[in-house]
Order: structure tokens, then C-alpha cells, then sequence
């Protein structure tokens, strides 16, 4: 099985742990990973903020750099939707005979194409899941970013209040609608205090990082990482 | 009137500003939540008790779909049907048009007053403002359109339209207004649930006896029968519905049904979906006129109002399937924070935020497409299962070409989204750009984080309540070309990356 990683341009520039953990992950569950280089963004800012025709080019680079591939894997949950949903409406699949890319988001591959729940993973600290809206209404992953979580060693996982409802976050409405997204972001912190989580993770470093980033503003000491870095981490390594 | 003077109420904030001064308001905040909060727990019990509940999802959505491809077929059957049941079909294409016809048909019958039905199209035709200027008092018989009119509000959910507001406002509201309107309320008047009920009740009990006009919009009309219905909770609206003499019915032309049997699928969708219930406490339904029985003159008044238009576009006419059960509203994480009026529409919420754009034209409500975080939990309460992210997403889409084609220069977003999709076509140029981000970050950077920024910025809505992570000193593909250079992708980056 040939096997790409989409890193996102996000986690490339922003988050490169994330993609790390992904590769250091898939090869020690007996995977090479290829990393094309020519791969840049999915152009889902441009498309849902309305700017389609920037967005069409990307689309097509996308199609073309990720063709051949049995599986790309990304760990970012809102880019393979806009790959899987956005990219058939800008390439008007409708129209052609364009073979989707088969784009899975991390969980995904490891449930769904691996078939694994244990990854071998140990993380001894508490922590609390996140469903981004584009993980749990998008995708629909439900039940099985929670159950790649309960298989790690040591890991205690605590419910999140109202885990559910959207962060704030939504790429540029964070920016367009910064004071609305202020006070959604507002109860979430305080459902992630009051899960008493040491650690918040997410499948999209996006959330993460508009939650992380009022943490980090209140000083409240809790760290955000991306679930790919937990199932990463094994026994006696550095986290 | 017309266009965008009555859907959207003129001299109406953009949404974020308007949404700024809602979220100041902790009172409306808390009632919000809590109103919001109780209709979703309800909803979410009364859905799951039904195991057929997402066929009868994909039912209402499939006969919504396909009436609305045929919406011609159906609208001519309609008005032969009615009118062979003795009702009169008038065709209004907008709303200057619908509320000409309803004040001459008031004016006509002697009468200055009439006793309005809760209805969503007489809202949006602005038909109560339309009656004053003629001389003709409407009085709104449901209690929430009652507290409404009563404060000199505006409604702020389609449902419960005055959501907005708690007990303690209700009975300041009523001991102040009522007596202006009719009967005052009783002295002494508390806040409690019973008392307030009971105020409303003597105080529309005259109105309903007196009256001889009413008004009333529609959930459904059946084109093969030619019934028309109304869906209620309270019983005022059939209080309307059979005492007057003359009724006028005013429905936007996509409530349409094709037959009397749809109605097992809808009546089960809409009351579970808006109030959770299992069936809606009164349904209403007449075709045409009963001789001794009701009212003896009765007027369907089908309006258009740019639902043709929205109907041309093949995304967008999703939107005419909606049902008005607001459970986008109640579910929305937006809607739950700002509330109804920010919208500045009839419509509020993820369907006004579709529905408002396209009734209007874009350019009218270019702010609404982009109030919601696409988070996906309306289109997981539609009971028609309307894609709402899908539509908001093509309504920005829309509106980004109204303004690169109406505005010169470009905006300052259309600049930054033209630069950003240039260093995206390259990875060599994004490479430049990453480099640049780093260096930038590094200089922002206390503590290993980047707190409130010091200048004015495009990034200012940001840094006011979140801090910015910098920047790492190596990006991934770095760490991959350090650690995985001898992979064969990487001679095909030797060539690319240079651009």
C-alpha cells in the first residue's frame, strides 16, 4: 500500500510535531510513508471564506501531487473533508471522470484501513477529547478517536462538558466574528477546566490552536495536543 | 415597499457589530441559553423515540425536493382547488404587491381592525406597518407576537419569537402596554407563568370577539384537495381561524404539498422538530368556504418575494424547503450567543443566514453568509435535512463575486486571499513565506508565546482574547528533508522548489 501524508500548510508551518508524530507512528506500525513535496494546501480557507477561483488551482495541484496513492493521510480532520466534499464541487466531478484522491483523515486510516484501536501507544496523563466539528458532524469519526484514546497505556480519559458544541473557531469567522467566537471559545475553556484534563486534544490543530490560545492567554496551564502526538508517544519517550 | 426594505429591517448593523452589542447583554445571554438549551434537550428526546426518524428525515426531504421541482404544476392545481372550495387566489410577486392586495381586501369588508394568526410571511412582507399607514390596526394573537408587538420589539426566533425575553420583562411589558392596546392587565400582576397566561388570555378574548377580519399566514396548502392549514400551540390561531367573518391567508408559494398524504410525514417532522412534542397541540385546516361554518369569505394570497429567484439557484433552493420548525436556531452555537435580532432579518439563525441572502440579493445581507463557523450542527437537525453549511459556504461564494464585481479596489480580504493563494501554488514560495512567518513570529514572541499585539492589524480580533503559538524554528517539511532526503520524492522537489 502506498501510503502519502498531507501534512496541511497549517501544521506544516504551525504545528510540525503533529506531522512527525503521524510519520513516526505509520512507520512503526510497519508503514512507509511518502511525503510528496510538491504538496501545498487543499485551498479550503479560499473556498469557505467564498473565494472559489483561488481556490480551484489549489484543488488541481492537490488532485495531481496525490494521484497514485492508495491511501493520504492527514491529520487534520476539516482538510480531508474539504478534499473529500470541497474539491469534487471546484473540479466538477460532476462533470468528469476524475478518480477522487482516497483521502483519509488519521483516525480514519488507523480504524477504518488498518482495522487497529491499540496502536501501542503510552501517554500517562489525563486528558480530555475535543470532537471538532468537522471530526464528529463532518466525517462522522463518532466513537473512534475515543476508542484509539482508551487503548493507550496509562492515558485517563475525562469527559469533556458539553464536548459537542463548536469552539469558535471556524477559520476566518474567528477573524469576521471575532467577538461571537470570543464567547463560544469562552464556555469551552471553561468546559476544559472543569474536565480537569492536563491535556486537551483535538484531530484539528486549527480548534486547537483558538483553544489553546485562550488557555494560553488565562494562563491556565493546560496544554493542547493533536490526538496524532498522543498515539505517537510510546513508553520512555519524551512527549 | 419592496426588496430588501421589509425581510431585512433598514438601517441594520452588520452582523458582527450587531453581534457585539448582543453579547454585552448578559441578561439576554442567560435567557438565551437557558430557552435554547430546554427546546434542544426536548427535541433531542421526542426525535429519538422514533426508529423511522431518519427515513421520515429523507421522506420530507425527498417530497419538498420534488414539489419544488414541479412548484408550477402544483401552484395552478392549487388555485383551481381552492378555488373550486370558494376561496379567491390572489398572486402577489412581491411584497409591495401582497400587502396592496390585504389592505384593499380589509378596506373592502368596512373594517379597521384585524386579528392576525402567528405567521412568518406576514413578518416578512412587513404587513402590520402596511395596515397602520392605511388606517388598520393589526392585532397579533399569539402570545409570543403579542409580547412582541405589545414592547415595540422586533422578533428574535421564528418559533418563540420573543425568546429574548424572561418573566420578569413579560409582566413590565404587559402592566405597561395593554392598556394602550385594549384591556389593561390586572393589577398586581406577577411574573408568574399562570398569571401572565391569564392577562393574555382576557386581554385577546376581546379582540377575538370583536373581530371581523383575520390574517393569517400557512404552514401547508394541499394542492390536490386545495386545503389550506394552519399549526399552532396555544388555540388562538383557530380562535382566528373560525370566528371572523372574512380570513386571508398570506403563504410564500413554496409551502405547497402535493397531497393531502404528505401530511403524515410533516406533521410528524415539524412538531417534534420545534417544540419537541409529539404532536403540536392545535392543526388547523380548511378548504375554501362552509356555508354557517366559519368564515364565509376567504383570500389565499400567494407570495413570491425573490422565492423564484432563489429557486433558479440549484444550491441555493434548498433553502425553500424549510418547514420554519427552528431547530437550526436552537441548535446553533452562534444563534445561542447573539440571538435573533443580529441577524437584522425575519429569518435569524444558520435558515435566515441561507434563506435572508437569497430572498434579498447577497449584496443586501453580505454579512449573514459568514455568521456561522460552518460547525455542521443545523444540517444535523433539519428535519428536511437542508445542507446549510453547503448553501452558507456558496452564498460567501456569491457574495465574494458581487464585490470583486461592484468594488474598486479590491478589498483589503480579496488582496490578502489573491497573495495567500500565490504563495500556495508554489511549495518554494510558501517555503519563502513560512521563513518569513518565523522571523516575524520570533520578534512578537514573549515567553514563548505571542500575547496582544501591539500595532493595529488585520489580526487584532485575534490577539484580543487569544494568544498566537510562535512560530518553530523548523517546519515539517524541513524536518523531512533533514531526516528523509534519500526518498525518491524528494528529487522531484530539487526541481520544483526553486520557483
Amino acid at each position: 500500500m502506498r501510503v502519502a501524508l498531507f501534512i496541511t500548510c497549517f501544521n506544516d508551518t504551525l504545528y510540525p510535531d503533529t506531522g512527525k508524530a503521524v510519520v513516526q507512528l505509520l512507520e512503526r506500525l510497519g508503514h512507509t510513508v511518502e511525503f510528496p513535496l510538491d504538496q501545498t494546501c487543499c485551498g479550503q480557507m479560499h473556498f469557505n471564506t467564498g473565494y472559489r477561483p483561488e481556490a480551484v488551482p489549489l484543488a488541481r495541484r492537490f488532485a495531481e501531487v496525490f494521484a497514485g496513492y492508495d491511501a493520504v493521510v492527514t491529520p487534520s480532520a476539516s482538510c480531508a473533508g474539504m478534499v473529500r466534499d470541497g474539491h469534487p464541487i471546484l473540479l466538477e466531478d460532476k462533470l468528469t471522470d476524475r478518480q477522487p484522491v482516497p483521502m483519509y483523515e488519521l483516525v480514519e486510516f488507523l480504524v477504518d484501513v488498518l482495522g487497529l484501536t491499540d496502536v501501542g501507544a503510552s501517554f500517562p496523563h489525563r486528558v480530555a477529547y475535543h470532537p471538532t466539528c468537522h471530526s464528529l458532524r463532518g466525517l462522522g469519526l463518532g466513537e473512534k478517536p475515543l476508542a484509539l484514546l482508551r487503548a493507550v497505556r496509562g492515558l485517563e480519559l475525562v469527559e469533556l462538558p458539553a464536548a459537542d458544541s463548536c469552539c469558535g473557531f471556524g477559520g476566518t469567522f474567528a477573524l469576521k466574528n471575532a467577538d461571537t467566537s470570543t464567547a463560544m471559545l469562552t464556555d469551552k475553556l471553561r468546559g476544559v477546566l472543569d474536565s480537569g484534563a492536563e491535556v486537551l486534544c483535538a484531530a484539528d490543530n486549527s480548534c486547537l490552536m483558538h483553544i489553546g490560545g485562550g488557555l494560553s492567554r488565562q494562563r491556565s496551564g493546560v496544554r493542547t495536543l493533536h490526538l496524532a502526538e498522543i498515539l505517537a508517544a510510546t513508553e520512555g519517550e519524551p512527549e | 415597499m419592496s426588496g430588501p426594505d421589509n425581510v431585512v429591517w433598514l438601517g441594520a448593523l452588520s452582523f458582527p457589530k450587531a453581534a457585539r452589542a448582543a453579547l454585552a447583554d448578559g441578561t439576554l445571554r442567560a435567557n438565551l441559553k437557558h430557552a435554547t438549551g430546554t427546546i434542544r434537550d426536548k427535541r433531542l428526546a421526542m426525535t429519538a423515540e422514533l426508529d423511522d426518524w431518519e427515513q421520515l428525515r429523507d421522506a420530507g426531504a425527498a417530497l419538498k425536493k420534488r414539489t419544488l421541482r414541479h412548484l408550477d404544476t402544483y401552484l395552478r392545481q392549487l388555485e383551481e382547488s381552492v378555488t373550486r372550495a370558494g376561496g379567491v387566489v390572489h398572486w402577489a410577486a412581491d411584497a409591495a404587491d401582497a400587502n396592496r392586495i390585504v389592505t384593499e381586501l380589509v378596506l373592502a369588508t368596512g373594517e379597521r381592525e384585524v386579528v392576525k394568526v402567528k405567521s412568518m410571511a406576514t413578518q416578512e412582507i412587513g404587513l402590520n406597518e402596511a395596515l397602520a399607514e392605511a388606517g388598520i390596526s393589526a392585532y397579533e394573537t399569539d402570545l409570543a407576537e403579542l409580547i412582541v408587538q405589545l414592547g415595540h420589539d422586533r422578533p428574535s426566533h421564528i418559533l418563540v419569537p420573543a425568546i429574548h425575553r424572561n418573566r420578569a420583562e413579560i409582566r413590565d411589558i404587559f402592566q405597561r402596554e395593554m392598556g394602550d392596546w385594549g384591556r389593561a392587565a390586572p393589577t398586581g400582576l406577577t411574573d408568574e407563568p399562570a398569571a401572565l397566561a391569564e392577562a393574555a388570555r382576557l386581554h385577546l378574548r376581546e379582540k377575538f370577539l370583536r373581530a371581523k377580519v383575520a390574517v393569517s399566514g400557512a404552514n401547508f396548502a394541499i394542492a390536490e384537495s386545495g386545503t389550506v392549514g394552519v399549526v399552532e400551540s396555544e388555540g388562538n390561531g383557530r380562535m382566528c381561524l373560525t370566528l371572523p367573518q372574512t380570513l386571508i391567508t398570506v403563504m410564500g408559494i413554496e409551502k405547497v404539498l402535493p397531497s393531502w398524504s404528505d401530511l403524515e410525514v410533516f406533521l410528524q417532522l415539524l412538531p417534534r422538530s420545534s417544540t419537541g412534542e409529539r404532536m403540536n397541540p392545535y392543526t388547523s385546516t380548511w378548504r375554501g368556504v362552509t356555508p354557517g361554518d366559519g368564515p364565509q369569505v376567504f383570500h389565499l394570497v400567494l407570495l413570491d418575494n425573490g422565492r423564484t429567484d432563489t429557486l433558479a439557484d440549484t444550491v441555493g433552493r434548498q433553502a425553500l424547503a424549510c418547514i420554519r420548525c427552528s431547530a437550526c436556531l436552537n441548535v446553533c452555537p452562534v444563534y445561542e450567543r447573539t440571538g435573533g435580532h443580529a441577524y437584522g432579518s425575519v429569518y435569524p439563525g444558520p435558515i435566515g443566514a441561507v434563506l435572508t441572502p437569497q430572498l434579498v440579493g447577497v449584496e443586501h445581507a453580505a454579512s449573514l453568509p459568514f455568521a456561522s463557523t460552518l460547525c455542521g450542527a443545523c444540517y444535523e437537525a433539519c428535519p428536511v435535512k437542508i445542507d446549510i453549511p453547503e448553501v452558507l459556504v456558496h452564498l460567501r461564494a456569491r457574495v465574494v463575486e458581487s464585490k470583486r464585481a461592484r468594488l474598486r479596489p479590491p478589498t483589503a480580504e480579496a488582496l490578502a486571499m489573491k497573495a495567500a493563494r500565490m504563495v500556495l501554488a508554489k511549495p518554494g514560495r510558501l517555503r519563502a513565506a513560512q521563513r518569513a512567518a518565523r522571523l516575524g513570529g520570533r520578534l512578537l514572541a514573549r515567553d514563548g508565546r505571542i500575547g496582544e499585539l501591539p500595532l493595529p492589524s488585520a489580526l487584532n480580533g485575534w490577539s484580543a482574547s487569544r494568544d498566537l503559538p510562535v512560530p518553530p524554528a523548523e517546519t515539517f517539511r524541513g524536518w523531512w528533508l533533514r531526516t528523509h532526503s534519500s526518498s525518491a520524492t524528494s528529487v522531484k522537489e530539487a526541481r520544483s522548489d526553486d520557483a
